[in-house]
Protein backbone atom coordinates (compact mmCIF):
# COMPACT_ATOMS: atom_id res chain seq x y z
CA UNK A 1 0.00 0.00 0.00
CA UNK A 2 1.46 3.58 -1.19
CA UNK A 3 0.66 6.23 1.21
CA UNK A 4 0.32 9.73 1.29
CA UNK A 5 -0.50 12.13 4.19
CA UNK A 6 -1.12 15.61 3.51
CA UNK A 7 0.14 18.14 5.47
CA UNK A 8 -1.63 21.46 5.63
CA UNK A 9 0.16 24.45 7.97
CA UNK A 10 -1.60 23.51 10.85
CA UNK A 11 -2.10 19.92 10.93
CA UNK A 12 -0.47 18.07 13.58
CA UNK A 13 -1.56 14.48 13.87
CA UNK A 14 0.22 13.93 10.70
CA UNK A 15 3.29 11.84 12.61
CA UNK A 16 0.38 9.43 14.76
CA UNK A 17 -0.91 8.99 11.69
CA UNK A 18 2.57 8.06 9.78
CA UNK A 19 3.22 5.74 12.87
CA UNK A 20 -0.38 3.99 12.51
CA UNK A 21 0.60 2.97 8.47
CA UNK A 22 4.59 2.33 8.94
CA UNK A 23 3.35 -0.09 11.81
CA UNK A 24 0.92 -1.90 9.07
CA UNK A 25 2.99 -1.26 5.69
CA UNK A 26 6.72 -1.36 7.30
CA UNK A 27 7.65 1.73 5.35
CA UNK A 28 7.20 5.14 5.77
CA UNK A 29 4.23 6.63 4.05
CA UNK A 30 4.90 9.94 2.22
CA UNK A 31 4.42 13.25 3.47
CA UNK A 32 3.27 15.85 0.92
CA UNK A 33 3.37 19.27 1.56
CA UNK A 34 -0.01 21.69 0.80
CA UNK A 35 1.55 22.94 -2.19
CA UNK A 36 3.25 19.82 -3.60
CA UNK A 37 1.59 17.75 -6.12
CA UNK A 38 -0.12 14.23 -5.74
CA UNK A 39 2.18 11.92 -7.05
CA UNK A 40 -0.09 9.37 -9.40
CA UNK A 41 0.59 5.83 -8.14
CA UNK A 42 -1.18 5.84 -4.63
CA UNK A 43 -3.33 3.84 -2.77
CA UNK A 44 -4.28 5.68 -0.18
CA UNK A 45 -4.55 9.32 0.90
CA UNK A 46 -5.13 10.47 4.23
CA UNK A 47 -5.95 13.67 5.27
CA UNK A 48 -4.70 14.01 9.20
CA UNK A 49 -5.99 16.14 12.48
CA UNK A 50 -5.43 19.21 13.55
CA UNK A 51 -6.19 22.79 12.77
CA UNK A 52 -5.43 23.61 9.57
CA UNK A 53 -5.32 27.06 8.72
CA UNK A 54 -6.14 27.76 12.04
CA UNK A 55 -9.59 26.90 11.75
CA UNK A 56 -10.11 30.00 10.12
CA UNK A 57 -13.54 30.42 8.40
CA UNK A 58 -14.89 27.64 9.99
CA UNK A 59 -12.85 24.39 10.15
CA UNK A 60 -11.28 22.50 6.88
CA UNK A 61 -12.92 25.61 5.12
CA UNK A 62 -9.31 27.02 3.75
CA UNK A 63 -7.67 23.41 3.43
CA UNK A 64 -10.70 22.49 0.91
CA UNK A 65 -9.51 25.28 -1.43
CA UNK A 66 -5.60 24.54 -1.42
CA UNK A 67 -3.70 23.31 -4.59
CA UNK A 68 -3.58 20.05 -3.88
CA UNK A 69 -7.06 19.29 -3.59
CA UNK A 70 -7.61 19.48 -6.96
CA UNK A 71 -5.54 16.70 -7.31
CA UNK A 72 -7.11 14.97 -4.31
CA UNK A 73 -10.76 15.25 -5.99
CA UNK A 74 -9.47 13.79 -9.31
CA UNK A 75 -7.76 11.32 -7.16
CA UNK A 76 -11.56 10.63 -5.78
CA UNK A 77 -12.96 10.23 -8.99
CA UNK A 78 -10.84 7.69 -10.40
CA UNK A 79 -11.75 5.73 -7.38
CA UNK A 80 -9.46 6.58 -5.07
CA UNK A 81 -8.86 5.55 -1.35
CA UNK A 82 -9.36 8.43 1.12
CA UNK A 83 -9.12 8.69 4.56
CA UNK A 84 -10.21 11.43 6.74
CA UNK A 85 -9.64 11.98 10.40
CA UNK A 86 -10.91 15.07 12.63
CA UNK A 87 -9.38 17.84 10.78
CA UNK A 88 -9.14 15.80 7.52
CA UNK A 89 -12.97 14.55 8.34
CA UNK A 90 -13.65 18.22 8.17
CA UNK A 91 -11.35 18.96 5.39
CA UNK A 92 -13.18 16.24 3.30
CA UNK A 93 -17.02 18.13 4.25
CA UNK A 94 -15.62 21.62 3.31
CA UNK A 95 -14.41 19.74 0.19
CA UNK A 96 -17.99 18.28 -1.05
CA UNK A 97 -16.01 14.75 -0.90
CA UNK A 98 -18.65 13.68 2.00
CA UNK A 99 -21.88 15.19 3.02
CA UNK A 100 -22.96 16.96 5.78
CA UNK A 101 -21.58 19.26 7.91
CA UNK A 102 -19.71 19.31 11.50
CA UNK A 103 -20.87 22.01 14.02
CA UNK A 104 -19.55 23.04 17.09
CA UNK A 105 -19.93 20.56 19.79
CA UNK A 106 -23.05 20.87 21.31
CA UNK A 107 -21.50 21.30 24.85
CA UNK A 108 -19.61 24.23 23.61
CA UNK A 109 -16.67 22.29 25.23
CA UNK A 110 -13.44 21.01 23.26
CA UNK A 111 -13.43 17.40 24.03
CA UNK A 112 -10.42 15.27 24.75
CA UNK A 113 -11.46 12.24 26.06
CA UNK A 114 -11.65 8.57 24.73
CA UNK A 115 -15.19 6.93 23.69
CA UNK A 116 -16.20 4.17 22.41
CA UNK A 117 -16.90 3.53 18.55
CA UNK A 118 -19.19 0.74 16.84
CA UNK A 119 -18.74 -0.48 13.58
CA UNK A 120 -21.81 0.20 11.30
CA UNK A 121 -20.20 -1.42 8.36
CA UNK A 122 -17.74 -4.05 8.01
CA UNK A 123 -16.16 -5.40 4.46
CA UNK A 124 -14.92 -2.33 3.98
CA UNK A 125 -11.59 -1.33 2.71
CA UNK A 126 -11.57 0.24 6.02
CA UNK A 127 -13.57 -2.23 8.68
CA UNK A 128 -12.61 -5.57 6.90
CA UNK A 129 -10.85 -6.18 10.18
CA UNK A 130 -14.04 -5.99 12.09
CA UNK A 131 -17.22 -7.45 12.47
CA UNK A 132 -20.46 -5.41 12.00
CA UNK A 133 -21.75 -4.11 15.47
CA UNK A 134 -17.73 -4.48 17.02
CA UNK A 135 -17.32 -1.70 19.29
CA UNK A 136 -13.71 -0.30 19.98
CA UNK A 137 -12.67 2.42 22.21
CA UNK A 138 -10.68 5.54 20.02
CA UNK A 139 -9.38 8.63 21.67
CA UNK A 140 -10.84 12.03 20.60
CA UNK A 141 -9.72 15.75 20.84
CA UNK A 142 -11.97 18.36 18.95
CA UNK A 143 -14.18 21.07 19.42
CA UNK A 144 -16.33 20.67 16.08
CA UNK A 145 -17.43 17.22 15.87
CA UNK A 146 -20.96 17.51 15.47
CA UNK A 147 -22.17 15.97 12.64
CA UNK A 148 -25.11 17.38 11.49
CA UNK A 149 -26.98 16.90 8.01
CA UNK A 150 -30.60 17.56 6.69
CA UNK A 151 -33.00 14.09 7.70
CA UNK A 152 -33.24 13.48 3.60
CA UNK A 153 -29.12 13.40 3.34
CA UNK A 154 -29.08 11.23 6.64
CA UNK A 155 -32.11 8.55 5.70
CA UNK A 156 -29.57 8.36 2.85
CA UNK A 157 -27.05 7.73 4.51
CA UNK A 158 -28.79 5.05 6.64
CA UNK A 159 -30.47 3.29 3.63
CA UNK A 160 -27.46 2.94 1.36
CA UNK A 161 -24.87 1.65 4.59
CA UNK A 162 -23.01 4.82 4.32
CA UNK A 163 -22.95 4.75 8.28
CA UNK A 164 -19.50 4.14 9.12
CA UNK A 165 -19.12 4.32 13.28
CA UNK A 166 -21.25 5.44 15.70
CA UNK A 167 -20.67 6.77 19.16
CA UNK A 168 -22.06 4.12 21.51
CA UNK A 169 -21.98 3.24 25.59
CA UNK A 170 -19.73 0.21 26.85
CA UNK A 171 -23.11 -1.85 26.04
CA UNK A 172 -22.70 -0.56 22.69
CA UNK A 173 -26.09 1.04 22.71
CA UNK A 174 -26.00 4.36 20.86
CA UNK A 175 -27.63 6.24 23.87
CA UNK A 176 -27.40 10.06 23.81
CA UNK A 177 -24.70 10.50 26.81
CA UNK A 178 -22.80 8.22 24.57
CA UNK A 179 -23.60 11.13 21.90
CA UNK A 180 -20.66 13.51 23.82
CA UNK A 181 -20.57 16.15 21.04
CA UNK A 182 -24.22 15.89 19.99
CA UNK A 183 -23.96 14.30 16.63
CA UNK A 184 -26.88 13.64 14.50
CA UNK A 185 -27.72 10.12 15.12
CA UNK A 186 -24.55 9.30 16.91
CA UNK A 187 -22.92 9.45 13.58
CA UNK A 188 -19.04 9.25 14.45
CA UNK A 189 -18.36 8.48 10.58
CA UNK A 190 -19.20 7.85 7.17
CA UNK A 191 -18.48 6.57 3.79
CA UNK A 192 -18.66 8.17 0.34
CA UNK A 193 -21.57 6.14 -1.53
CA UNK A 194 -18.73 3.95 -3.03
CA UNK A 195 -17.01 3.05 0.19
CA UNK A 196 -13.82 4.48 -0.90
CA UNK A 197 -13.75 7.64 1.45
CA UNK A 198 -13.56 7.79 5.11
CA UNK A 199 -13.73 10.63 7.29
CA UNK A 200 -14.63 10.09 11.16
CA UNK A 201 -13.71 12.34 13.88
CA UNK A 202 -12.03 9.73 16.54
CA UNK A 203 -8.27 9.31 16.26
CA UNK A 204 -8.09 5.21 15.46
CA UNK A 205 -4.60 6.01 15.14
CA UNK A 206 -3.83 7.35 18.33
CA UNK A 207 -4.27 3.67 19.39
CA UNK A 208 -1.95 0.91 17.72
CA UNK A 209 0.58 0.11 19.62
CA UNK A 210 0.34 -0.91 23.48
CA UNK A 211 3.21 1.72 24.38
CA UNK A 212 0.19 4.43 23.61
CA UNK A 213 -2.15 2.27 26.01
CA UNK A 214 -3.73 -0.29 23.58
CA UNK A 215 -4.37 -1.24 19.85
CA UNK A 216 -7.75 -0.40 19.44
CA UNK A 217 -7.80 1.42 16.32
CA UNK A 218 -5.34 -1.09 14.64
CA UNK A 219 -8.04 -3.26 12.71
CA UNK A 220 -8.68 -0.25 10.78
CA UNK A 221 -4.77 0.12 8.98
CA UNK A 222 -4.26 -3.36 9.22
CA UNK A 223 -7.92 -3.62 6.75
CA UNK A 224 -6.30 -0.62 4.67
CA UNK A 225 -2.96 -2.41 4.29
CA UNK A 226 -4.59 -5.71 3.35
CA UNK A 227 -7.43 -4.42 0.89
CA UNK A 228 -5.02 -1.75 -0.88
CA UNK A 229 -2.28 -4.08 -1.91
CA UNK A 230 0.19 -2.57 -4.32
CA UNK A 231 -0.11 -3.45 -7.83
CA UNK B 1 -17.86 49.56 -3.16
CA UNK B 2 -17.98 47.40 0.01
CA UNK B 3 -20.17 44.34 0.57
CA UNK B 4 -21.27 42.91 3.92
CA UNK B 5 -21.96 39.17 3.98
CA UNK B 6 -23.96 38.42 7.01
CA UNK B 7 -23.71 34.72 7.80
CA UNK B 8 -25.94 32.79 10.08
CA UNK B 9 -26.73 29.40 11.25
CA UNK B 10 -29.89 27.77 9.61
CA UNK B 11 -33.22 28.21 10.79
CA UNK B 12 -33.75 24.30 12.23
CA UNK B 13 -29.68 23.95 12.97
CA UNK B 14 -28.42 23.98 16.60
CA UNK B 15 -26.47 26.56 17.36
CA UNK B 16 -25.01 25.84 20.76
CA UNK B 17 -23.16 29.26 20.75
CA UNK B 18 -25.93 31.43 20.67
CA UNK B 19 -27.70 29.12 23.33
CA UNK B 20 -24.52 29.96 25.42
CA UNK B 21 -24.46 33.58 24.72
CA UNK B 22 -28.59 33.65 25.98
CA UNK B 23 -27.83 31.63 29.46
CA UNK B 24 -24.91 34.43 29.78
CA UNK B 25 -27.64 37.16 29.26
CA UNK B 26 -30.03 35.58 31.50
CA UNK B 27 -27.58 35.10 33.96
CA UNK B 28 -26.87 38.99 33.87
CA UNK B 29 -30.43 39.33 34.58
CA UNK B 30 -31.71 40.63 30.78
CA UNK B 31 -35.46 38.94 31.33
CA UNK B 32 -37.32 38.55 28.11
CA UNK B 33 -34.51 37.23 25.86
CA UNK B 34 -36.47 34.35 23.78
CA UNK B 35 -33.70 32.96 21.66
CA UNK B 36 -30.09 34.14 20.28
CA UNK B 37 -28.52 33.44 17.52
CA UNK B 38 -25.07 34.13 16.65
CA UNK B 39 -23.91 34.83 13.78
CA UNK B 40 -20.68 36.40 11.55
CA UNK B 41 -20.42 39.41 9.00
CA UNK B 42 -17.65 39.33 6.28
CA UNK B 43 -16.73 43.10 4.86
CA UNK B 44 -15.74 42.90 1.13
CA UNK B 45 -13.94 45.91 -0.05
CA UNK B 46 -14.49 45.14 -3.88
CA UNK B 47 -12.92 46.62 -7.20
CA UNK B 48 -16.55 46.67 -8.86
CA UNK B 49 -18.39 49.56 -8.95
CA UNK B 50 -22.03 48.39 -10.25
CA UNK B 51 -24.02 47.53 -7.28
CA UNK B 52 -26.07 44.74 -8.99
CA UNK B 53 -22.65 43.21 -9.79
CA UNK B 54 -20.50 43.83 -7.07
CA UNK B 55 -23.93 41.57 -5.34
CA UNK B 56 -23.65 39.06 -7.05
CA UNK B 57 -20.13 38.45 -7.11
CA UNK B 58 -20.55 38.79 -3.04
CA UNK B 59 -23.05 35.56 -3.44
CA UNK B 60 -20.46 33.82 -5.49
CA UNK B 61 -18.03 33.80 -3.09
CA UNK B 62 -20.60 33.03 -0.07
CA UNK B 63 -21.64 29.98 -2.17
CA UNK B 64 -18.16 28.97 -2.65
CA UNK B 65 -16.14 29.80 0.47
CA UNK B 66 -18.00 32.50 3.13
CA UNK B 67 -20.87 30.39 3.80
CA UNK B 68 -20.98 26.42 4.33
CA UNK B 69 -24.69 26.08 2.79
CA UNK B 70 -25.05 23.27 4.16
CA UNK B 71 -25.08 24.86 8.32
CA UNK B 72 -25.32 28.37 7.11
CA UNK B 73 -27.48 30.74 5.63
CA UNK B 74 -26.31 34.24 3.94
CA UNK B 75 -27.63 37.28 2.84
CA UNK B 76 -25.07 39.63 0.92
CA UNK B 77 -25.81 43.74 1.23
CA UNK B 78 -24.17 46.27 -0.60
CA UNK B 79 -23.14 49.45 0.95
Amino acid sequence: MKAAIIVFPGTNRERDMRTALKRVTGRDPLMLFHREDLPRDLDLVVLAGGFSYGDYLRCGAMAAQSPIMKDIKAFAEKGGHILGVCNGFQILIEAGLLPGGLLRNASLRFLSMDCTLRVERAGTAFTSRWQKGATFRAPMAHGDGNYFADDATLDRLEGEGLVAFRYVNENGEATEAANRNGSARNIAGIFSPNLRICGLMPHPEDLVDDLMGGTDGLPMFESLAESLVSA
Amino acid sequence: MKARVYVMPKAGVLDPQGKAIGHALEGLGFAGVNDVRAGKVIELDLAETDPAKAKSAAEDMARKLLANTVIESFRVEIA
